[in-house]
């Protein structure tokens, strides 16, 4: 790949999760934690709706940054807090995940600082969101 | 009642082996929309220098929640599961993981603190090969949220 400057911003990625993506992402993940695809479970302990696994919005941010490098295998570290849930409603649309991503750091040992944000609804879903990844 | 803070540095005894197959990657990569073909077709994970198929950067969470199930469940502990909430992850590849290994997991504790009612907890998965070499280091922290928080 190119070696990237810091401050280049990575191409952004717009993502809808569907109760189908919830589902499937619970079979292929093994979590089968009901708040992530029954509502009535989710309203139960106090949430809006059902929840997309913060996994599998970690998952899809990911992408971005695979993309860019073009070989997965190049992310050597992948961290984030989850600050708030992405409600999924039961209908076609599901809920729009943005993604976008800036390159902040080059640590000089071959690798970048890449800071990600992920929003819903207008609201940042992941915070401190950061990948660190081998350019060289 | 809060978590026992001497639970702090305890290491669980290793997992079973889990096997890393193709199929399971390609099915948690089209679960997750990630395109690469490294993902996929092991001649394009060739290509790159691997020797088979890799996992998208999130999978070592299907390998480190089984073995972070040791100190859910662990009874000592007593963790109420049904209040823990997921509060960050983060993921050390010290190389990616491959279809074919055969991945060993060694769940420890790193840190038990408290805060606004709540409990949080800090586990550590050391993913490496059944022959030693480390290939992934999971952290998750966990908030186990308290009865009237």
């Amino acid at each position: 790949m190119n070696v990237p400057n810091v401050g280049d911003e990575l191409p952004p990625l717009s993502v809808r999760l569907t109760r189908a993506d919830l589902v499937r992402y619970a079979g292929a993940s093994l979590d089968f934690n009901p708040i992530h695809w029954n509502e009535q479970t989710a309203k139960a302990v106090g949430l809006p709706d059902v929840i997309a696994h913060g996994m599998l919005t970690m998952a899809v941010a990911s992408r971005v940054v695979a993309e860019w490098t073009g070989d997965p295998g190049r992310i050597v570290e992948y961290g984030t807090r989850f600050g708030r849930p992405v409600v999924v409603p039961n209908d076609d649309e599901g809920a729009l995940v943005e993604v976008t991503a800036k390159v902040t750091k080059d640590f000089e040992d071959g690798t970048v600082k890449v800071n990600i944000n992920a929003t819903f609804e207008g609201k940042s879903v992941l915070t401190g969101a950061f990948a660190r990844v081998r350019v060289s | 009642m809060p978590l026992d803070p001497s639970f702090i540095g305890r290491t669980y005894p290793p997992s079973d082996v889990y096997e890393v197959s193709r199929e399971k990657i390609r099915e948690f990569a089209d679960a997750t929309g990630a395109t690469s073909p490294a993902h996929r077709d092991p001649e394009a994970a060739k290509a790159l220098g691997y020797r088979d198929v890799i996992a998208p950067p999130t999978f070592a969470i299907v390998v480190a929640m089984k073995a972070n199930e040791t100190i859910m469940f662990d009874p000592a502990l007593g963790l109420d599961y049904s209040r823990v909430v997921h509060g960050d992850q983060n993921f050390v590849h010290h190389r990616p993981v491959t279809a074919g290994d055969r991945l060993v997991s060694v769940a420890h504790i790193d840190s038990i603190t408290q805060r606004m009612g709540n409990d949080m907890i800090t586990v550590r998965a050391e993913i490496g090969t059944e022959d030693g070499e480390p290939v992934t280091t999971a952290r998750s922290m966990l908030v186990v949220r308290g009865e009237d928080a």
